[in-house]
This record gives structure tokens, C-alpha cells and sequence, in this order.
């Protein structure tokens, strides 16, 4: 090897590794800071109480609503987004193999939707629940975020079942299969660890979310027993209380964020678990 | 007595009519081809892949389709089961007679015109699934239900590829945990589970060591007995050892036919002759 290539070898090097330990130094400074102004607020009275009158201005009590209320909305607007999502992305893929265009059109929507800030499903989703006569409520925050998670889960189901090889559709094919039996039978348990992953990390985008709630979901100190009932989610319990002019407020919202990070670390650590377990029948 | 001589004469010489008919009614059926392929072309839009293939493939024998990478083997095979519906990109016209049935022409059932054709592609592909599964996998698309039957097939095909040994013990794993060699016979067993009478194989031991290439070479000499076989491949001593009938083909034609002896070491062709020199 001449010197020259030696030199470009190296530069290339140095750079892929900063770039890589860029994202992990990147990710653990966020934890740091989140963790170092959180943890000493923490409490168990926190996560397992509902806030008291005034909680917000210091008030005792915890966010037990908040964290409730996100998961309610979350696994709601995940089970919407999965029954849109997975036939969407299996019709994608199985019924229209051979139009190429179509599929990209289709695919160049999702992309664009996927792309559309959050903010804007959250005023989308503020026109329907008018149109619809709803009242902020938990309905109306678990349609909303539906509407947001959904692109981004049939892009994800359509890349995991882009990458199932074709040899194993014509193998199912060849045995006798009509098309659905191929994509329930086969393609949708090849592609099984794929879908986990893609509705854990779904269902933490929706977890995470506060701007596509703000309008839709309300807010209330209670656990909601109803559709129709306002919820409270994490995201908003800890932009209110950042707003707060107290201190001990603002603390309490880092405890909060420590919570929000905590699920979505155990979501992300539990696809990794799940991907690798249910990948063991996969072919590779 | 000169007329009982006479009757009984007749009588056998009818008898040997009736045989010699009987007899040229079965070579007439034996010779029938099981695949009539008429006029067959495929195309895309940058060129044509197969032009104008006309072809029968006999009864009960193993018919290798030869020629360089890219000549069309592949497409061909695939046209048979009517795979190359899966490529919008391809637009196929022609004739393919199976068992006296065009299936080319819309309207056909085409998950039962394909159980007639047992598929193994270059690379294994196993369904997701155990051991077990796989071969029961054609079973219950097909409709039976009685987990007997399906037990005493799943045990029978996989005796038949010789692989009942080595997984009798590990029928629930995943078929994903065999060697590629185990995985190739297992498809092999899965696609002879839905009772094909012909089996498309498209270079089935090209990803194989020659352990496993010898093991599935010795099934399909066993298997020619019952099914016809339509192996694709370009190692020409696999051609030799294999085939009872050889088509050459070249850029999307039939460049030559016939029996491997007669085709192979005395080619008519200058295509061939020079592949079979260079290889490609």
C-alpha cells in the first residue's frame, strides 16, 4: 500500500470513530444531566401518587396521572397504528409486487408524513376532534398520535418485509400458497422480530410526544376511567412544570424525565431482547 | 379340426394385435411429453430474455437446462410454475401444456397448478418455522388436517431425502438450525410432501459442499423413477452425471438438444463447442 492510501486509510478512521462515539458521548451526557438534576427530586412518592391540589405550584403528591395517562395513550394509539399499519405495509409489499410505481408513490406519501412535524398532527388532530364533536379527551390524544406513529410504523414494517429475500415468497408460492396465505404465514412470521422492534420504538415516539397531545388529550390530575375523560401525559407534566417559577417545581420535572427516560430505555433494551428472541426462526 | 385350427389362430393373432396395440398406446404415453412448451418469449423493457422457446420435456427423466449465466435457465424454470408473475417487469406470451392444460391462460388456479411442481432454488430458503412445520407446511394449504397423516408424511418425505435420522429427535427446531446441505434436502422433502410429479430445481448445489452436492445428485437419480426433473445448472460434469436429456441454451435460445453422450461430446454448434471449451 502506497503512502498516500495509508494516510487516507487513517483519516477515514479518526472520522467514523468520532462520528460513532460522538452519538455515545452525546447520549450519555443527556443521561448525566437528566439523572444528576432528577434523581435527588425522585421519590416514590412521585411515581406512585397522584398529584395533590396545587402540586404544580409546589404542591404535594406525584405524577402517577401523568405516567398512566401516557401509557393509556400510547398503547392505545399503538394498537391503532398497528391495525392501519400492518396490513398497509403487507398489501405494500405482497398485493402490489409487481406495480413498482405504485409502491413508491405510496411510499413517498409515508415518507412525507413521516417528516411532518408533530406540532401540525397535533393541530390536524385538534380540527377532527372539532369536526367530530370531541372534547380534548383520551380518545381524541390516542387518535392524534395514531396519526403520527402510523406513517412512521408502516415504513418500518415495509423496510423490515423489503428486506425478506424474494426466493422465500416463491418458495411459499411454489408449495401452493395463494397471496394472503403467504403474508400471514410466512412473511408476517419472517418479519416478526422486525415488527416488535418497530412497535416498541413506535410506541415510544408516541410515549415521547407532547406537542401532538398539547391540543388533543388535555390534562388532568386524575387517572382517566373513560375515553372521553381528559389524560395527562409525561411529556406535558414536565413541560408544565419546567414553566414553573419554583424550584423545587423545576426539580420535580427532571425527576419526571428521568421516568420518561427510564421507559424508553426499557422499551429500546426490551426490542433489542424481543428482536433477538423471535429472530431464531427467521432465516438469515 | 381344420377349423378350430383356424379359430384359434385368429384368436391369437387378435390377442398379439391387442397386445402390440396395448404395448404402443403405453410407449405413446410414456413418450408424451409432460411439459409441451410452445412459442414461449419473456421480455423487459431493456430486451428480451427467452425468444421463441419450443420445447417438451419427457416423462420421467432428469432434463438439464445448460448455458452461461444470463442465457435464461432461470427465467425459463420459473416460467413454468408461473413465477415470473411475480416480476411486473417481465411480460410473458406462449404456451406451456401441462397434463393437456395451457397454464398460461388466465383463470387458472394457480396455487394448485404450482403443488404439481416441487421448487428448490440455489440457496435453501426454509419457511420460518420448525422441522416439523416445514414439510406439514404444503399439508395444511392442501387441506388435511389429521395430525396423523401429516406425522406420517412429514416422517415419510424426510426418510425419502434421507434426513429422518439426523432430526428425528430435533422435529420442533428451527429448520434454521441445520446445515445449508440439510436445509437443501429439507426443502427438497417439503416441496415431495405436496405429491408434485415434477420438481424445478434451479442450481440446487451450487451453495453446497461436494458431500452434500453427491447426496442430493443420488436423490434425484432415485427420484427420476417417479418425478420428472428439470435441474438447472451450468457445472457440466453435473450435466453428465444427471441428465438424460441436455438443452443448451444461449442468450434466450435453444442452441441445441438432445442426449448428454450425443450433445455434449459431439456438439453441432459452434456455441457450444466453444462453451464447452471455455465454459462460458
Amino acid at each position: 500500500m502506497n503512502r498516500w492510501k495509508i494516510i487516507e486509510e487513517w483519516i477515514f478512521k479518526i472520522i467514523s470513530f468520532i462520528a460513532a462515539y460522538s452519538v455515545v458521548i452525546i447520549l450519555l451526557y443527556l443521561l448525566i444531566v437528566v439523572f444528576n438534576k432528577g434523581v435527588g427530586a425522585l421519590s416514590w412518592e412521585i411515581v406512585f401518587s397522584l398529584p395533590e391540589g396545587g402540586y404544580y405550584f409546589g404542591g404535594g403528591g406525584g405524577i402517577l396521572n401523568a405516567i398512566v395517562g401516557s401509557f393509556y395513550l400510547s398503547l392505545g394509539a399503538t394498537v391503532l397504528a398497528v391495525f392501519i399499519g400492518l396490513p398497509a405495509a403487507l398489501f405494500i409489499n405482497v398485493q402490489l409486487i409487481r406495480l413498482k410505481r405504485t409502491q413508491n408513490t405510496i411510499r413517498f406519501f409515508l415518507d412525507a408524513l413521516w417528516g411532518i412535524p408533530s406540532i401540525v398532527y397535533g393541530a390536524f388532530g385538534f380540527a377532527v376532534m372539532l369536526l367530530l364533536g370531541l372534547n380534548a379527551s383520551l380518545l381524541a390524544g390516542i387518535i392524534t398520535v395514531a396519526l403520527l406513529i402510523t406513517p412512521i410504523l408502516v415504513r418500518a414494517f415495509d423496510e423490515v418485509l423489503k428486506t425478506i429475500p424474494v426466493e422465500l415468497q416463491e418458495a411459499s408460492y411454489s408449495l401452493g400458497s395463494t397471496r394472503t396465505e403467504t403474508a400471514l404465514k410466512v412473511l408476517f412470521k419472517q418479519g416478526f422480530a422486525g415488527f416488535i422492534t418497530a412497535l416498541l420504538l413506535a410506541f415510544g415516539r408516541g410515549i415521547g410526544d407532547a406537542a401532538s397531545v398539547l391540543f388533543t388529550a388535555g390534562f388532568t390530575d386524575n387517572i382517566p376511567v373513560a375515553l372521553d375523560e381528559p389524560v395527562a401525559t409525561l411529556p406535558l407534566s414536565i413541560f408544565f412544570q419546567l414553566s414553573s417559577p419554583i424550584e423545587e417545581v423545576r426539580q420535580r420535572a427532571y425527576a419526571a424525565a428521568v421516568i420518561l427516560t427510564v421507559i424508553i430505555l426499557i422499551i429500546s433494551v426490551s426490542a433489542r431482547f424481543l428482536s433477538k428472541r423471535y429472530s431464531k426462526n427467521s432465516i438469515k | 379340426m381344420k377349423q378350430m385350427a383356424f379359430t384359434y389362430q385368429s384368436g391369437f393373432l387378435s390377442e398379439c394385435a391387442t397386445l402390440q396395440n396395448e404395448m404402443e398406446m403405453e410407449k405413446a404415453i410414456k413418450d408424451t411429453p409432460i411439459i409441451e412448451i410452445k412459442d414461449l418469449t419473456v421480455k423487459t423493457r431493456e430486451g428480451v430474455i427467452l425468444k421463441n422457446i419450443n420445447l417438451d420435456i419427457p416423462k420421467n427423466k432428469i432434463v438439464v437446462l445448460l448455458g452461461p449465466s444470463g442465457c435464461g435457465k432461470t427465467t425459463l424454470l420459473k416460467s413454468l410454475n408461473r413465477l415470473t408473475d411475480l416480476h411486473k417487469e417481465l411480460k410473458v406470451s406462449g404456451q406451456i401444456i401441462i397434463d393437456g392444460q395451457d397454464i398460461m391462460r388466465a383463470g387458472q388456479n394457480l396455487a394448485s397448478m404450482r403443488q404439481k411442481m416441487g421448487l428448490l432454488s440455489q440457496r435453501p430458503f426454509p419457511l420460518p418455522a420448525s422441522i416439523y412445520k416445514n414439510v406439514a407446511y404444503g399439508l395444511k394449504l392442501k387441506g388435511i388436517r389429521s395430525k396423523r397423516l401429516i406425522a406420517h408424511s412429514v416422517e415419510t418425505n424426510l426418510k425419502r431425502v434421507g434426513l429422518w435420522n439426523e432430526v428425528k429427535d430435533r422435529l420442533k427446531s428451527p429448520a434454521t438450525s441445520l446445515s445449508i446441505g440439510q436445509q437443501q434436502r429439507l426443502c427438497l422433502a417439503r416441496g415431495l410432501a405436496v405429491k408434485p410429479t415434477i420438481i424445478l430445481a434451479d442450481e440446487p448445489t451450487s451453495a453446497l459442499d461436494p458431500i452434500s452436492t453427491k447426496i442430493i445428485e443420488n436423490l434425484f437419480k432415485e427420484l427420476k423413477k417417479h418425478y420428472t426433473i428439470i435441474l438447472v445448472t451450468h457445472v457440466l460434469r453435473q450435466a453428465l452425471r444427471l441428465a438424460d436429456h441436455v438443452v443448451f441454451m444461449y442468450y434466450g435460445e435453444i442452441i441445441e438438444q438432445g442426449h448428454p453422450d450425443e450433445i455434449l461430446k459431439n456438439p453441432k454448434t459452434r456455441i457450444l463447442k466453444k462453451y464447452l471449451v471455455d465454459g462460458n
